[in-house]
């Protein structure tokens, strides 16, 4: 069964607290064998308390499956891309470095790509993905996008990104301010910078020390 | 995989690639290696099944086919008489390739005695390598993969083959060896 088309995901980082339901909540489906494949990012550690979930944006042409040599990534017919096929896969990690989201992540024990499959199991009968369910700020949030409109009105859903010249329209919406303008990420400026979770600022302690 | 007609009820719009070209226009690697797993899934269970029943069905219909070629099939007409060696030009003990009908594979003629003649299929039953006659022993032999046959009758004796040489008849008329048909060694 595909998911519904009225249900839509809506993401709004404005709206995390960092309260960690959501990854706690992602281990617990049984798409993905106790294994959470949801991320919190910080923006900025050291400076900020803002946090921002990172899930599958679930692309309409998704650039992991583009790059899968072994045909391992498939997009169900309503939308949703699953996790490499098993016998597939040849944890190569292509589809980690070609991401322009960082959303798959290898799972090196069982040689296999593991990713936010929108909780198939549960949203293909009608039911919010778990992390959507749990989430106490709705932040994550699963349901119509007239509901949407109704609960949040200062807010509109993006779903089309411009990663240089990539143009990306994904599944999943983000709500973004009303007046807010089109981002456009400049990937050639930010090819040498650190990546998120490696950068220096990171390392609390360190700078604690030194201050 | 469920029924695919109930799938394309909610089915959505298919996968663009990233050039946004029409699917007709785009290289044929992306329809072998589609994104979409609906188009992925092009053997179906229900495919393998009716591959595997139509073809071990041509095989068995051809086995019949076969079957009835041997019981009710039209027996060839044998091919006419042809003149293959003079009595005098073989010694007894003697031997002599000839092509009977004309432009046959190579027949083996040997003379075993004054008035007796005997004609074979050169080729070995198993795999068809050239057999040589021992007539001092009354056989003949396949040296390829040590075969062995009666020099008489043409019945295989020893190693691997199983089926005899097919006979060619012989007639003596005016000390002239005519070849008159050919007995196949599988009836």
């Amino acid at each position: 069964m595909p998911v519904p088309e009225l249900f839509e995901f809506f993401v709004d980082p404005g709206r995390c607290i960092g309260c960690q339901s959501c990854i706690q909540a992602c281990a617990e489906c049984d798409t993905h064998k106790g294994q959470s494949m949801i991320q919190l990012d910080y923006v900025d550690r050291s400076r900020s308390t803002q946090t921002l979930p990172v899930l599958c944006m679930h692309c309409d042409s998704p650039t992991c499956a583009e790059v899968c040599p072994a045909d391992a990534i498939k997009r169900t017919g309503d939308g949703v891309v699953q996790t490499a096929r098993k016998p597939r896969c040849i944890a190569c990690n292509n589809c980690v470095l070609a991401c322009p989201f960082g959303v798959p992540k290898m799972n090196t024990r069982l040689n296999l790509m593991m990713k936010c499959d929108m909780c198939y199991d549960r949203t293909s009968v009608g039911l919010k993905p778990m992390c959507a369910s749990v989430c106490p700020s709705q932040a994550l949030a699963f349901g119509t996008r007239a509901e949407m409109t109704k609960l949040r009105p200062r807010a509109k859903p993006v779903n089309t990104f411009q990663f240089g010249m990539q143009t990306i329209r994904t599944k999943v919406n983000v709500m973004v301010p009303l007046d807010a303008p089109r981002e456009v990420v400049d990937v050639t400026a930010a090819m040498f910078e650190p990546t998120i979770g490696h950068d220096v600022l990171d390392d609390v302690f360190e700078s604690g020390g030194e201050g | 995989m469920s029924d695919p007609t109930a799938h394309n009820g909610s089915l959505g719009p298919p996968s663009v690639p990233p050039n946004g070209a029409p699917a007709t226009e785009q290289p044929r690697w992306r329809r072998d290696f589609p994104i979409d797993s609906d188009e992925d899934d092009y053997v179906s269970r229900r495919d393998l099944v009716k591959y595997i029943v139509l073809t071990s069905g041509a095989f068995a219909v051809g086995q019949l086919w076969l079957v009835s070629q041997k019981l009710f099939g039209r027996r060839s007409t044998p091919p006419p008489t042809l003149p293959v060696a003079s009595v005098s030009e073989l010694a007894v003990g003697g031997a002599k390739t000839f092509n009977y009908p004309q432009g046959s594979t190579p027949r083996l003629l040997v003379r075993l005695g004054p008035r007796a003649f005997v004609a074979y299929d050169q080729q070995c039953t198993h795999l068809q390598c050239p057999v040589i006659p021992v007539v001092e022993q009354g056989k003949l032999h396949c040296p390829c993969h040590n075969g062995w046959f009666d020099l008489r009758s043409g019945a295989p004796i020893a190693g691997p083959p199983q089926r005899r040489l097919p006979r060619v008849l012989l007639e003596v008329r005016n000390q002239t060896v005519y070849a008159t048909g050919i007995e196949d060694g599988a009836g």
